[in-house]
């Protein structure tokens, strides 16, 4: 009785009681969710075009992040004085980077490999990790670094207001994490499903065959799309390296965004955007208030039980196509 | 054609004549592998570790020749903290005679545990591993001076308690334990609740899943619903500075956050910045470059360009722990030496070796490391571990302080509690072999 009572009514008394921590957790599960939703939206443009699943996406953001903080060192070193300039200017040079890179993935991995079978894509996303691991650890070694957040002038400190009979604390860069988030996958899908190039990429994920046959260039898809996910994969590379540091233990963050894919769909921006709010959130308020009677640790499982359970019902995700093969 | 293929077979023919001499060559060095990290989500901790180690050896072949005359051959195997990995590498270098193998794992020692007797290597973990195996009877290949995780912990009840005005005063509070999920993490958990029923305080265990080191949202939150009179840590790799930041966000108060000395380097601090000010930390070794043989490393060493290291992380906390394994390592290579008589000694001298190991206050001076690290006084056949003291250092923004004097565990609580853990490992693992090595006189 007692364990039923913790179980179903518990968690709903401590959140009516201290409102304030319910709506903490919210907000922690909320810019959690919207982190999410970004790692994710690299994997679907990813997928949408070339229909495999990029395992180097975890990798690309700390290479992402690593090749800012190293060109924002060299820029200091090398004579610009002012921090924010030298931020800027390694921000933009990372940018290019970033396309150099889906570049050289189009020409030396992806158009050899044009018609291959899905898998064969798959295999050789796990080469271009390995060598994104091998390449960076060569070039900017295996010690953390410290992202430069104050010298993007990224806000810093946190806003502390008394609300709900308690504490509420927003940190700054939460909040700038989450609204950057957001713009980001808004502009995303917004460009990929109002453009031509957006057309395109839906074209490509149809069939590469009949893309090709009405004139669709696969090689200038891929890489915008690649270029788009190096982007996605640099701006969550700040906003997660700026939480806590920039290592290599960044790429295994990218996993969260498996069971967000399975959830929204691996083909669905907005998907991203809802499958990574549902388990931020859920995740949290599942740790906080039923974490403690099985002795924590909910959070490394949670949310591919949640995914499970999203996939009984919908097989696609939630707003994942149906795929119908007739037979 | 011709001419390539002539100088092919003659570089085949080179090296196969120049074999023999190159294995002679190696059988009059003393082998000593190296388990290190420096790549995958645990290089933070594991790179400067392996720099001390690696430099201090190698600034003891530049200086001195090696170890008595008889330099050493040292090699470094990558496991990327993965316990695969590390077994691969134990079964790549347990062939080639190596003096004692250090996993710097937690995770690989206890794999490699079971090995090292039919191997015939010992295997020094030091201060990490499991705190069981400082019974000598029961694991007489393994050591893990100069202290044990539960040592660890008895080190800081006693500095909470000198700071509550008496750990009786802890009664009624409660005590938060933030871990690493594994092994590692979870080792101390036996002596934690047994001191919870003994002082009377409640444990709240957050446990931070290792994908999940880098956010800890959720483990902070509950803290702040706790409200913990105390928090202490069991971190590694990027757990440790995403806790710091995370507990500095959440208002918890830095100097009554207390981590294991592996969660003590200068980058697990240096991220959380000013705000990380306070955050305490075991240490069971000297900081600094202000020690004569940290400036011979350097002369010999970082300043040819034979390291790793990067110059402003010389002497660091992490590094010098690097250092001191090393030191272990090479006072074991000398006992062996003079034990048995041999100059090469292999795996089976240097378990001698380390079983009567002794590093005095002035040896550590001789050694040119006075003040170092606490005596290593203690190791016998029976005692692997010796219980060494440790100390308590805080960040003050932009390095660590030393803030206590030395303390010793409480060995009266702890030692029965391992004795009672290595009775049960041994009853757990059926066919366990009786301990069969003498014991050396000396010790």
């Amino acid at each position: 009785m007692d364990l039923l009572y913790s179980i179903f009514i518990d968690p709903f008394v401590q959140m009516a009681t201290a409102p304030d921590l319910l709506a903490q957790t919210l907000w922690e599960g909320l810019v959690g969710g919207m982190l999410y939703a970004l790692i994710a939206l690299g994997f679907v443009l990813i997928f949408k075009a070339s229909g495999v699943f990029n395992f180097a996406q975890g990798i690309m953001v700390v290479f992402a992040a690593l090749t800012l903080i190293g060109l924002h060192k060299l820029l200091v070193q090398n004579g610009v004085s002012n921090a924010t300039a030298a931020a800027y200017l390694a921000l933009l040079l990372t940018i290019g980077v970033m396309f150099v890179l889906a570049f050289a993935v189009e020409r030396l991995v992806l158009r050899p490999l044009v018609n291959q079978p899905d898998i064969i894509l798959f295999m050789a996303t796990f080469g271009l990790t390995y060598f994104l691991i091998g390449f960076g650890e060569l070039v900017f070694g295996g010690d953390p670094k410290i992202m430069i957040t104050e010298d993007l002038r990224l806000p810093t400190g946190a806003i502390t207001y008394k609300a709900l009979g308690g504490l509420l604390s927003l940190q700054r860069l939460d909040i700038a994490a989450a609204v950057i988030a957001a713009i980001m996958v808004t502009t995303m899908a917004v460009f990929f499903s109002k453009t031509r190039i957006g057309r395109a990429l839906r074209a490509v994920a149809d069939s590469h065959k009949a893309a090709l046959s009405v004139g669709i260039s696969l090689e200038q898809i891929w890489v915008i799309v690649w270029f788009a996910s190096g982007l996605v994969a640099l701006v969550t590379g700040i906003m997660w390296g700026a939480r806590s540091d920039v290592s290599f233990a960044l790429e295994v963050i990218a996993l969260k965004a498996l069971p967000v894919l399975i959830l929204g769909g691996f083909t669905s921006i907005p998907g991203a955007i809802v499958g990574g709010l549902i388990i931020g959130i859920g995740e949290k308020l599942a740790e906080f208030y039923w974490g403690p009677l099985i002795g924590g640790g909910t959070d490394s499982w949670f949310a591919y039980v949640l995914a499970l359970v999203f996939l009984l019902f919908w097989p696609h995700g939630l707003f994942g196509e149906k795929i119908i093969e007739r037979v | 054609m011709d001419v390539k293929r002539l100088i092919w077979r003659g570089a085949i023919a080179a090296a196969l004549g120049l074999a023999p001499l190159v294995t002679t060559a190696r059988a009059q060095d003393i082998y000593v592998p190296l388990l290190t990290y420096r790549t995958g989500p645990f290089a933070n901790s594991g790179i400067p570790i392996a720099n001390g180690m690696h430099d201090y050896l190698i600034m003891l072949n530049e200086r001195d020749g090696g170890i008595g005359g008889v330099k050493l051959n040292i090699e470094e195997c990558e496991t990327g903290y993965d316990t695969k990995k590390g077994v691969e590498c134990w079964e790549a270098v347990k062939g080639k005679n190596p003096a004692v193998v250090n996993p710097y794992s937690t995770g690989i020692t206890l794999q490699l545990i079971p090995k090292a007797a039919v191997d015939k290597v010992p295997i020094l973990s030091m201060a990490y591993g499991l705190s069981a195996s400082a019974v000598g009877e029961k694991f007489p290949w393994i050591f893990n001076p100069p202290a044990t995780y539960w040592d660890g912990l008895s080190i800081v009840f006693k500095y909470i308690g000198e700071k509550e005005g008496g750990l009786e005063k802890l009664k009624g509070k409660t005590i938060g334990f933030i871990f690493l999920e594994s092994g590692y993490g979870r080792e101390p958990l036996p002596l934690l609740h047994q001191f919870a029923k003994e002082y009377g305080f409640t444990v709240k265990e957050y446990s931070v899943a290792a994908k999940e080191m880098q956010d800890q949202s959720g483990q902070w939150l509950a803290v702040r619903r706790d409200r913990p009179a105390w928090m202490i840590m069991w971190g590694w790799g990027a757990m440790n500075p995403t806790a710091v930041k995370r507990a500095s966000e959440n208002g918890y108060p830095m100097d009554r956050f207390i981590g294991i000395w592996w969660s003590g380097s200068d980058d697990d601090a240096r991220a959380g910045g000013q705000a990380a000010k306070g955050y305490l930390s075991l240490n069971i070794n000297g900081l600094g470059t202000d020690y004569p043989a940290l400036q011979d490393i350097k002369k010999y060493v970082v300043d040819k360009g034979k390291s790793q290291v990067e110059k402003d992380k010389f002497g660091e906390a992490f590094y010098n722990r690097g250092v001191y394994n090393s030191v272990i390592v090479a006072e074991a290579i000398r006992n062996a030496q003079k034990v048995t008589g041999k100059k090469v000694v292999i795996g089976e001298d240097v378990r001698r070796g380390l079983e009567s190991l002794r590093i005095s206050e002035a040896q550590w001076k001789e050694l040119g490391l006075p003040g170092f690290a606490s005596p290593i006084t203690n190791l016998s056949c029976a005692d692997h571990n010796g219980h060494h003291a440790a100390y308590v250092q805080q960040w003050d923004g932009t390095k660590w302080v030393k803030v206590s004097d030395w303390i010793t565990p409480m060995k009266d609580k702890v030692r029965p509690l391992l004795e009672e853990a290595a009775d049960d490992y041994v009853k757990k693992n059926t066919g366990w072999p009786k301990r069969s090595e003498a014991c050396d006189k000396s010790t």
